[in-house]
């Protein structure tokens, strides 16, 4: 009665949709739009986008001062009014497009001049570091959802990953072609353990993985807050909590030269997303995690241990974000202090969701989260709009994503050929 | 109540499940809608009861056209339904499940559990329903939960009760028992609607008979006017031999030896209780039973599937006993599941995948941890061909097919391997007669090929077809081992639990000799 | 019908009463139990000199109708060990009995006060500013599982507690601070986290949108929309939007003056009264009126609920939006009941504490509210035991109700049975 439905495997959608024969097939601009009017993934993609974008320039008209004052003179002024609107929401969201993905003018500067090239590409370089761990995290969440395993606790296997990677960055003294190897995988067995805890749970005992997760992501915190400020991992000589740093050997090198953040993390996640991808379609044990995904029994009829399923999902999804959690240390912060990792857990599940569990639609999502965040910080510095916006028009797209039906009935659209988009995930009782 | 339908029609997509019925139940009539599954007697039940809105047509009560937008509505009109699979929530008791929706209330809208007993109380006595009022629903047998649906809806002064497919889950003499109660009912002059495919049933209890095929009425008529041959012609569309063409079994060397096989639940009943059984190569051993005695969880104990509590499951001198599922399909078992989509299928993924659910992980699909899908797909549409599997590709999603290519998907990938046995639960449930034809004949060869193969079925004809030896099992022990040609009347004694020693000695001739007791 | 040849047995028509707690269950308890009493007295009692005392303040200084209580802590540790393993003991050799779990409470209770003596070894335990500290962190957690509950017995996942918590702190907040009344404050909280339960119940029953996914991201929503709200519109006019009074304490006449128990039970603010009455009326109306039994039909078998004329997706929309009210009220509760003005994340994660006390409570109000006077009880004990110098790290103290309900998920409750459908969207056909 409750199953995990992720839409038809991607590689069966394209044949399944049965056309017409040669001759009754319609011109290739008719399906175009057709295409344009039903509600496939790309469009309920973009009008979810769009929809999100709406609702943030709904609240930024509502509750910024000066449209406000413009509005409450708009029996004297309206053109005044509208124009003090546009023009305060073309600056927020201009703030957010300049500050994640490249400014014009910086740009601009950069070519006559032939300097500040650092500062023209600095948007897209911040956007790459930050979508890198949630490309990670948001690709071991989204295993789990494929497998029908709910992975809430991103957050503290992230920050187990870490902890463990910031042990074996200062506890040994290696070059860095060896160090650096080990400090990663490090990172990725910290998070395997912490994803072991609710796995072993689970398949032992059948404690909800879902609350399992929630709670630990709590204890991993707290374990993080006691670690701080003992030995051997708070900074020496300090008594704030703050740990010790990264040595040189155990840092991720920079992409595109020292002065741009961009490092070898953004690579890794890509990486990550490739063997993902293998994994899923092409690996016997990424088969028997699909099968298991959407319907236990039959895997379990036909030989397959539910059990070993569920642990191993938990385990490579855990590792998964503790290998987030180790580009971000590794990467830009090089040490740790209490709250460690931020939002990274919960947004790999909203970036997951947006990706739809496939791997590219993964890495596509985080970017997009990603220049949401990067963009939204210089938003803030620019106009003066809190950052948060960016969280709610996150949120706002996931919302419309997760309910295609809402946005089909809201833009009229047709409905898909290609079998339901709709997620599912699993009640309390199975 | 009189009620009349006339041309209703329903449609789901594309899908005509109910075409212009037409269909009058006089007042105080035991009234038999007959029909095949998948004729769409249920989506008709559905719409009179207000379930589903119909796309045209009428519904008349005593003359009067109504509307029913819910249940509720129907149920204000006098309509009652038993459905099929029972409406009743699982952890309340018997009281509280008879009044929900119509509960006697106290001030303030507090329950008054007292006179909901009460009432339960006064409903058994006067329709001779006898039931414990505050028992725990789920605990009880299922004939007993009939009992409370049926109350259920006396308890609302039901003038039409709807009984849908009420006896696939009883024994023959609980069936009796039920026909009483429609009796004494009618009588009463209530009238009754009756849905099932089975003609005996028909034959025995119906005042009246309507027919239906491919949501159609296709025909009416009295019992007296008919015969069973008739009516199944009419339901089915053509003449159909229920008969097994199949050789006299050589049985061979003993392949399934259960010894004192018990099997203790998760709510610790004991659902197989010592059971000795042997399967031997070359033979077809058909358990049968009333459904919920034990036998699919037997399937489950020997397939791996299910914990075995004390004794053994041993297949060609290995032990399985609890065995994992791939220990045991290495050992060369190969199993049907009796719930085809929720076991033996993965309806979103294609025929291919669902071909190699068993041997994903060998050559030739698998070298290395990675999968071959150019094999994957090459063999799938070898089977395809082999086993009669009628898909466009072998890309398809399997729960896009009809249930007996989903069956047959089922069947072709069990009886790729070597099979020593066969464990098939149920194996031809809610399938077209083609396909339940076709599934028989495979079973057939199977076991001319040498394969030993038990068979579990809650079909009597299907039990007498197939079976070279016939188990019947009765709550969790087998109380009888007989030839085919034992007679329906002995096999439904021991279906309700007498053992096969109580029993007299079997009427002489045409209904053939009990073999010996076979039990080892 | 007598020729029936299956008499009906006694054993056929009447059956055990499922609602026991499980044999395993009882078993499990009673070996935790006589654990703990082993705990007990090797190391909290005989570990200890048998001169070192403990003293338990039983009243706020300003009242001393109370003398302190100073007790040997061996001499009082060792019959508490004894008493916490018989009850285990006890447990074990009744087997499956109603008072289960007043057995086991009263040996948890045992267990604590035994703990509390010792860690309050050599020093004083202000005892009734623990029970009141406790009686604060349990009352949000009282009213998100009871929002829980009223969603999940219809057969709704509730993860949006959290979220209706933020909501209803802040429009609770700033309601009750624009207006200078806080009763308008704690109806817009109840709103608020109406608001969003109805956003949930929308979602998830008119479009099929999976509930925990839903609850989610509303639970993301709000996070982001009151830190947004919070920056753009309360920090730049915080006196007039940020800076409600807070409900005072109300003593109720004659039960306020009761010793110990009375100021801290009969001497509290609005809200502490509120969840105590719906947690009644909620526990009363699910189990012995026609709306709950209703309720419960459709959490547990909506189709057969349908069947017999109940609205099934009508009750399920009344209890989603009632259950984030009452969640909007928890969450005003922590603005104008107790901090006075509105901060960013404030339920820092109370709603999903709230949740698993719901699940350790089974789904009923009682339950729940068990839990939730555990996870409040460990909440508060950590600045005590701070204080008390005890030797354990506090953030192992923070970890604490994490932990218990990891422990309480996967072993003790075993596998808990939610309602039938919950979490399972209906459709009908």
């Amino acid at each position: 009665m409750t199953r995990t439905e992720t839409g038809p495997p991607p590689a069966v959608a394209p044949a399944t949709a049965v056309e017409p024969g040669p001759r009754g097939e319609p011109p290739a601009w008719a399906r175009l739009a057709r295409r344009l009017v039903e509600a496939n993934v790309a469009v309920v993609t973009v009008l979810a986008l769009f929809t999100a974008l709406v609702i943030g320039a709904i609240l930024i008209t509502a509750t910024t001062p000066s449209v406000l004052h413009a509005w409450s003179q708009v029996g004297s002024a309206p053109g005044h009014a509208f124009y003090v609107t546009g023009a305060t929401i073309g600056d927020a969201y201009g703030a957010i497009f300049t500050g994640s993905v490249i400014s014009p003018s910086a740009l601009g500067h950069a070519i006559s001049t032939g300097r500040g090239w650092t500062g023209a590409f600095n948007p897209i370089s911040e956007t790459l570091v930050k979508a890198a761990p949630l490309i990670l995290a948001g690709l071991g969440v989204a295993l789990g959802f494929s497998t029908g395993v709910f992975n809430i606790g991103a957050q503290g296997q992230l920050i187990a990953g870490a902890i463990a990677a910031l042990y074996v960055g200062f506890a040994v003294h290696l070059p860095i072609g060896i160090h650096l190897p080990l400090v990663v995988l490090g990172g990725a067995a910290g998070g395997a353990v912490a994803g072991f805890i609710p796995g072993i749970l689970k398949a032992r005992t059948g404690a909800h993985e879902v609350i399992v997760t929630i709670m630990l992501n709590y204890v991993f915190l707290d374990l993080l807050t006691y670690l701080l400020t003992s030995r051997p991992f708070q900074q020496p000589g300090q008594s704030n909590a703050i740990s010790r740093t990264m040595p040189a050997t155990a840092r991720l090198p920079h992409l595109f030269g020292s002065t741009l953040r961009a490092n070898l993390g953004f690579v890794i996640a890509l990486a990550a997303a490739l063997a993902v991808a293998w994994f899923a379609r092409r690996s016997t044990l990424g088969f028997s995690f699909r099968v298991i995904g959407a319907n236990q029994r039959a895997g379990r009829t036909a030989g397959m241990d539910v059990r070993r399923v569920t642990v191993l999902v938990l385990v490579i999804s855990g590792a998964l974000a503790g290998l987030a959690g180790t580009v971000t240390l590794s990467g830009t912060d090089f040490f740790l202090s209490t709250g460690y990792g931020g939002n990274i857990g919960f947004d790999a599940i909203t970036v997951a969701l947006l990706g739809r569990n496939r791997p590219l639609g993964v890495v596509l999502g985080s970017l997009l989260f990603a220049a949401l965040d990067v963009g939204g910080a210089s938003m803030q510095v620019a106009t003066g709009i809190p950052i948060d916006l960016s969280s709610v028009i996150q949120a706002t797209i996931v919302f419309c994503i997760a309910t295609p039906m809402l946005v089909r009935e809201l833009y009229r659209l047709r409905e898909a050929g290609g079998g339901s988009i709709q997620l599912f995930m699993k009640g309390w009782s199975s | 109540m009189r009620l009349e339908l006339a041309g209703i029609t329903k449609r789901f997509g594309s899908l005509v499940a109910n075409d212009g019925v037409d269909l009058v139940v006089e007042p105080g009539e035991i009234h038999c809608l007959l029909g095949e599954n998948g004729a769409g007697k249920t989506t008709l039940m559905n719409v009179l009861f207000g379930l589903l809105r119909h796309d045209a047509g009428e519904i008349r009560v005593d003359g009067e056209t109504v509307e029913f937008a819910d249940p509720g509505d129907a149920v204000r009109r006098g309509i009652g339904m038993v459905h099929q699979h029972f409406m009743l929530v699982p952890v309340f008791t018997v009281a509280e499940n008879v009044v929900l929706g119509f509960e006697p209330t106290r001030r303030a809208g507090f329950l008054d559990r007292r006179r909901a007993r009460a009432d339960v109380a006064r409903l058994s006595a006067e329709f001779g329903l006898e039931v414990e009022p505050d028992a725990v629903v789920e605990s009880l047998p299922v004939g007993i939960q009939q009992r409370v649906e049926i109350l259920k809806a006396l308890q609302r002064d039901a003038q039409l009760l709807i009984l849908d497919e009420p006896t696939a889950v009883l024994t023959p003499q609980e069936i009796q028992a039920l026909f009483g109660i429609m009796r004494s009912l009618a009588a009463a002059g209530r009238s009754i609607l009756f849905i099932t495919h089975k003609l005996k049933e028909v034959m025995a209890v119906a005042d009246r008979i309507t027919v239906m095929r491919l949501g159609r009425v296709v025909g009416t008529a009295r019992p007296e006017e008919t015969n069973e041959a008739d009516l199944a012609a009419m339901m089915v569309g053509r003449s159909v031999e229920l008969v097994v063409r199949k050789a006299p079994a050589r049985p061979g060397r003993d392949v399934l030896e259960l010894s004192g096989l018990t099997v203790v639940d998760e709510r610790g009943v004991t659902v197989v209780d010592h059971v000795d059984l042997r399967v031997r190569a070359g033979e077809i051993v058909a358990l049968a039973g009333v459904q919920g005695n034990g036998q699919t969880e037997l399937a489950e104990a020997i397939t791996g599937l299910r914990p075995v509590t004390s004794g053994s499951v041993r297949v060609d001198g290995l032990d399985l006993t609890n065995a994992t599922p791939r220990q045991v399909i290495r050992a060369g078992v190969a199993h049907v599941p009796e719930d085809r989509q929720g076991d033996g299928l993965v309806s979103g993924m294609t025929i291919a995948e669902n071909l190699i659910l068993d041997v994903y992980d060998q050559r030739p699909y698998a070298r290395l941890g990675s999968l071959d899908l150019g094999e994957v797909r090459r063999q799938a549409e070898r089977k395809l061909v082999d086993f009669d599997i009628r898909a466009a590709s072998p890309t398809v999603p399997v729960g896009t097919l009809s249930g007996g290519n989903q069956q047959k998907v089922v069947v072709a990938r069990e009886l790729s391997r070597p099979v020593k046995l066969l464990v098939a639960s149920q194996p031809t449930r809610g399938l077209d007669v083609g396909s339940i034809e076709y599934v028989h004949r495979r079973i057939v060869e199977e076991r001319d090929a040498g394969a030993a193969v038990l068979i579990v079925s809650s079909e009597l004809d299907e039990v007498l077809a197939l079976g070279d030896r016939i188990a019947v099992m009765f709550r969790g022990r087998i109380t009888g081992v007989v030839a085919p040609g034992t007679g329906r009347e002995r096999i439904g004694l021991l279906m309700a639990g007498m053992e096969e020693a109580d029993l007299p000695p079997s009427a002489e001739g045409e209904d053939g000799a009990v073999t010996a007791l076979d039990l080892t | 019908m007598s020729s029936s040849p299956i008499a009906l047995s006694p054993a056929a028509l009447g059956a055990p009463d499922r609602r026991l707690v499980s044999l395993g269950r009882v078993r499990g308890m009673g070996v935790f139990l006589v654990l703990l009493g082993v705990i007990t007295l090797f190391g909290l009692s005989l570990s200890i000199p048998p001169s070192e005392h403990a003293q338990f303040l039983l009243t706020a200084p300003p009242a001393v109708s109370v003398p302190p209580l100073s007790m040997p802590v061996r001499w009082v540790n060792v019959p508490l060990a004894v008493l916490c393993a018989a009850l285990g003991a006890l447990l074990i050799a009744r087997g499956r009995r109603r008072g289960t779990y007043l057995i086991f409470g009263a040996g948890t209770v045992a267990f604590l006060w035994a703990f509390l003596a010792w860690a309050a070894r050599g020093g004083t335990l202000n005892f009734e500013q623990l029970l009141a500290e406790t009686l604060v962190e349990t009352t949000p957690l009282v009213f998100g599982s009871l929002s829980g509950v009223m969603c999940e017995r219809s057969g709704v996942i509730n993860i949006a507690i959290e979220g209706q918590f933020l909501a209803g702190a802040f429009l609770g907040a700033m309601i009750g601070s624009a207006t200078g009344n806080l009763w308008l404050g704690a109806l817009a909280g109840g709103f608020a986290g109406g608001l969003f339960g109805a956003l949930l119940a929308f979602l998830s029953l008119r479009y099929g949108a999976d509930q925990i996914i839903v609850g989610i991201l509303i639970d993301a929503f709000c996070l982001g929309l009151t830190n947004f709200l919070l920056a753009q519109v309360l920090t730049p006019d915080q006196t007039t939007l940020n800076s409600p009074s807070t409900f005072s304490p109300v003593a109720i006449p004659l039960l306020s003056k009761i010793p110990i128990v009375g100021p801290v039970l009969f001497d509290q603010n609005v809200f502490v009264y509120l969840a105590a009455v719906l947690l009644v009326v909620v526990n009363v109306a699910l189990f012995s009126t026609r709306w709950g039994l209703r309720v419960r039909a459709v959490g547990e078998h909506p189709k057969a609920a349908e069947t017999v004329g109940i609205h099934v997706l009508a009750v399920r929309y009344r209890n989603v939006i009632l259950g984030g009210v009452i969640a909007g009220l928890g969450g005003a509760s922590f603005t104008i009941g107790s901090v006075g003005q509105f901060s960013s994340d404030m339920s820092s994660g109370l709603g999903y504490v709230a949740l698993a006390a719901m699940i350790f409570g089974r789904w009923r109000p009682l339950g729940a509210l068990g839990a939730a006077l555990l996870f409040g009880f460990s909440v508060s004990l950590q600045s005590f035991l701070a204080v008390l110098n005890v030797g354990i790290p506090s953030p192992f103290l923070a970890m604490a109700p994490y932990v218990i309900t990891i422990a309480v998920v996967s072993g003790l409750v075993g596998r808990v049975r939610p309602p039938g459908a919950d979490g399972v969207p209906y459709r009908r056909d």
